[in-house]
Formats: C-alpha cells, structure tokens, sequence
C-alpha cells in the first residue's frame, strides 16, 4: 500500500465518499467514471450513511503477514442504510456474539501499518450499536 | 469457426515439489502433453499463471517457457485471470485453433506456490485490493461470508461442507496425481483448525506445486495424431464484480450463472445432459453454490444434495471425480488445465478406478477470485 495509492484513496476512507449517478441515483462506493447500472457518466459526490446492518461476516484465524498480529479479527460485508454494502472489519466485539443482521455504525480507525515504511494507514471500521 | 480438438495432456504431480522450479514443472507437463498428441511441431503456446510474480519473482512467463521448452520461436503468451487462468488459456487456445490462425497449440497452466512467498497475500490480489483486502479479509475469509450467507438464507449445514471435503478426498485417493490421497471423515474436518469461521482448514484447497498442459488441434486432422481426440464442445466466460459485497445477491455467483447459460446453448445442451462435472472447490462452500448456479441443483439445495449422495461417484452427477481442488491440490494457474485433463481421461475411458459409467459429456467450472471470473468448458467423447 504506496503512500500515493493510500493518500489518493483518503475522501473514502476518511469521509466515505460515494458518486451518486446523476441519471439513475445509483450510489457507487467508490466513485467510479462510469455507472455499472446504467452507464451513465455524470455524477454528484455523496457521504454514505454512517449506520447499517450485518448481511455476513467470517473470523479470520489466518491473515496475511501485515495483518497477523491482529488475528483473530471479525470482517464482515454491512449495507449501510442508504443501501451501498461495503467491506469493514467489525471492532470491538466479542467474536462469539456476532450474527447476521446486527446493526453496526461506522467508526474512524487505524487499519494497518504500510508494510516496509510503517506508516499509519486509517479508514473506517464498524462497531455494533 | 473449425471445430476443435483435444489430442493429448500432460501433467505433472501436484504438491510442494520442493525440488523442482516452475520452469521445471511446466516443461516436464507440455513434453509429456507434446508426447501424447504425437504432434512434430507446435504453432503457439499459452500459459496459464495466476502470479509467478508474487510467488517467485518471474513474469513474462510465456517466454520463458518456450524457450525451456526448447520452442523458440514459437509464439508464446501467459494468460491471467486469477484463479480461472488455466481456463482462460485453455480458452485462448480453442480460439486460435477454431478461427484457423493455427493449428496445433499448447495450452497450459502453471503456479509453483512453495518458494517462499506470502502465500495468503499473493492470492489476495485476486480481490479489490483498495476496498477489501484493504481491510483485511483473505481468500478463505471471502468464501467463509458466503458461507455464514447461505447458511443462515437456505439452511445449509456445517456437517454439508465437510461432506464435500470428504467426498473429494475419496475420490482423490484414487488419483495418481492427487496431492492428498487419504481418506477423511466428517469429525476430522469439523475438528481440524478454524482458518475463517465458518471455514476450517478442510474446507480449503491446498497451497501447491503443479503444471498442466493439452494439445488442441482441428477436427478434422485430429484422427492423424491419436486414436482418441475428445471433441470441445462449447467454452464460455463471464465475468461478475471484482468485490463480493457489490453483488445483489451473496449466494449466487452470477458469472457462473451467465458462463453456464452461454455453455449450455453453444453446446445445445441442458444441466441433465451432462454426465460429471470438475468444478472449482477452492473451498467447499463453492463446490455448493457451482452446484446450484450451473442448474444441477435448486438454489440453496447444493448442501442438502451433497449430503443425499448426488454429486457422488454413483450419484445422479458425480462432481469432482479427480479429488478436485481440495484433495487433488490446486496450483492456481493449472487447476483449469488439469480439469480438462479430467475430462479428457474420463471421457476416453482412461481414470482406471475414478472412472464414471458412461461418460460422454463433461462439464469443468473454473472461478477467479471470489467469483469475478468463471470460464466453463463442455467436451464430449467421440
């Protein structure tokens, strides 16, 4: 993960900013230059909804190196209310607790270390309500 | 378009081939493939390689390898779409053939995955780096959320994944190229190590050393080189979203849907028509939803038919008859070269105790990533 590449990446991981099509309102996370619903290609820029609900999630036992002294931590697939699903890990839980259809919101967290410079890399992550 | 051959296959064992590198591994299955066929020359050669450049710093593989195959200057030309590369090039090779631009060509798949690499970070490159491996989630970890879905949508059981694993262990055990050839019970799958809940370390393919490789060649000269050509039937390819969670539906793979639809008419066929399938278990839960999306089974009834028998050797479709994935080891790059070598040996009588009564038709379902890629072959005997 390049400094550029993480730096270029930070109005989704900061903010959770989204395109929404200006032709069929389909929210794309994240933005993209063409609609995949109706190819449409103009957008207006949207902040996702910080709330939603568990569709599934796993434990990951074994992670790759950069994530191996997390393990083990929960990742799940939410759909926030507006309806866009995304990837996060599910924080501060206990693991046995999780279940499909729990409600979580969106927290600001360090995900990861850049692997040979070790700089802090920051983005969203979901907590249980 | 010509129609299009199978002549002969080569492959090497799969496993950790401590002793062999990847050039090693991919000339010693296109010989043996070249052998087989019988052919003097070939016109051009693909490769199939998910990422020899994660795991073992080479690219530009289709040059090396002609030249180790002592083909110079044959055209050559490595083919990557994930975990579906050997079906991409096996692809790639009918098309070269069938459209008359060559004749006899090499298409193979190779991945030597013991060298040393971040086994677990290589393969997550076949997943939206930015937006899910970003978080942290792994290749068992994709599967595992299918699984945790279609569990809780269709009730699909935790006992129905490890009866695939054991399945495809016992029928590995009858395949001299199986990485794994022992028999498994359902207790050892559910006892052994979680990997990602619900997944646990049977669930899952193997990390493995392995090369594959088939001659294609037109119909109709196909008589000249072997007694045995299987014909290609119908090859399709599909490709659904690169991140799991933009899909409507978690449970369905949408790419094997639309490859299967596309197969089945170039082929004039129904799922009922076909006689055994190789499908893509890179864990057990996709051997169950492959199952239901190529139409064998109603969507959330792959569990349930795994459990009554269906996809066993004697079942209505035997499914996996070489050990598939799990047992038989899965070098990503040659997993869909070796498929079509599974067809090709069933479907000429030639898999000695795996082999299926009656086999005319046969189905092989490649998958890269968690479903972004599907490539479906159908061949049928002659």
């Amino acid at each position: 993960m390049i400094s550029p590449r993480y730096h270029r990446e930070k109005p989704q991981r900061y903010r959770l900013e989204a395109g929404k099509c200006n032709s069929c309102e389909h929210i794309s996370f994240p933005p993209r230059l063409v609609c995949p619903k109706c190819k449409s290609k103009e957008f207006e820029t949207v902040n996702l909804s910080d709330e939603g609900t568990i569709k599934t999630f796993t434990i990951i036992r074994v992670a790759s190196d950069i994530f191996a002294l997390q393990t083990p931590f929960a990742v799940g697939i939410v759909e926030l209310n507006d309806g866009v699903r995304l990837t996060t890990q599910i924080a501060d839980v206990d693991l046995d607790q999780l279940k499909i259809g729990l409600k979580v919101k969106m927290v600001f967290r360090k995900i990861q270390d850049e692997g040979k410079s070790g700089l802090h890399c920051y983005g969203y992550k979901s907590v249980l309500i | 378009m010509r129609e299009v051959a199978v002549i002969g296959t080569g492959m090497t064992n799969f496993g950790e081939l401590w002793g062999k590198s990847i050039k090693d591994i991919f000339v010693e299955a296109a010989l043996e493939a070249i052998e087989s066929a019988g052919v003097d020359h070939i016109d051009s050669i693909y490769v199939g390689a998910m990422s020899s450049g994660l795991f073992v710093g080479q690219e530009h593989l289709g040059a090396v390898m002609a030249d180790y195959l002592g083909q110079n200057p044959v055209p050559a030309t490595r083919v990557e779409s994930a975990c579906a590369s050997g079906g991409a090039s096996f692809r790639a090779a009918y098309h070269e053939v069938a459209s008359g631009a060559s004749d006899i060509v090499l298409a193979g798949g190779v991945e030597k995955m013991t060298d040393g690499a971040d086994v677990t970070e290589a393969l997550a490159t076949a997943a939206d780096q930015d937006y899910e491996v970003y978080q942290g989630i792994t290749f068992p970890g994709l599967y595992a959320m299918i699984a945790n879905a279609h569990m809780h949508e269709f009730g699909t059981k935790r006992e129905n994944l490890a009866q695939v694993s054991v399945k495809n262990h016992k029928n590995g055990s009858n395949n001299p190229n199986a990485q794994f050839k022992s028999i498994i019970t359902v207790d050892q799958v559910l006892n052994s190590t979680l990997v990602a809940d619900p997944l646990r370390l049977l669930d899952c393919s193997p990390v493995s050393d392995g090369g594959a490789a088939v001659i294609l060649c037109p119909m109709d000269i196909a008589k000249k080189f072997t007694g045995t050509p299987v014909r290609i039937k119908a090859t399709s390819q599909a490709s659904g979203t690169i991140a799991l969670h933009s899909r409507d539906s978690l449970t369905t793979l949408d790419s094997v849907k639309t490859a299967a639809e596309k197969a089945y008419k170039m082929a004039g066929l129904k799922p009922a028509d076909i006689n055994f399938a190789e499908v893509h278990d890179c864990f057990t839960i996709a051997e169950i939803v492959v199952s239901e999306d190529l139409g064998f089974f109603e969507k959330g009834k792959g569990g349930a038919a795994v459990e009554e028998g269906k996809t066993a050797m004697d079942g209505l479709i035997p499914i996996n008859t070489s050990g598939g994935l799990k047992s038989k080891g899965h070098p990503v790059g040659a997993t869909g070269i070796a498929q079509i070598i599974e067809l090709y040996e069933q479907l000429t009588g030639q898999a000695g105790k795996r082999q299926v009564k009656n086999a005319k038709i046969g189905l092989a379902q490649n998958m890269g990533g968690s479903g972004a890629s599907c490539v479906i072959n159908i061949l049928e005997a002659i």
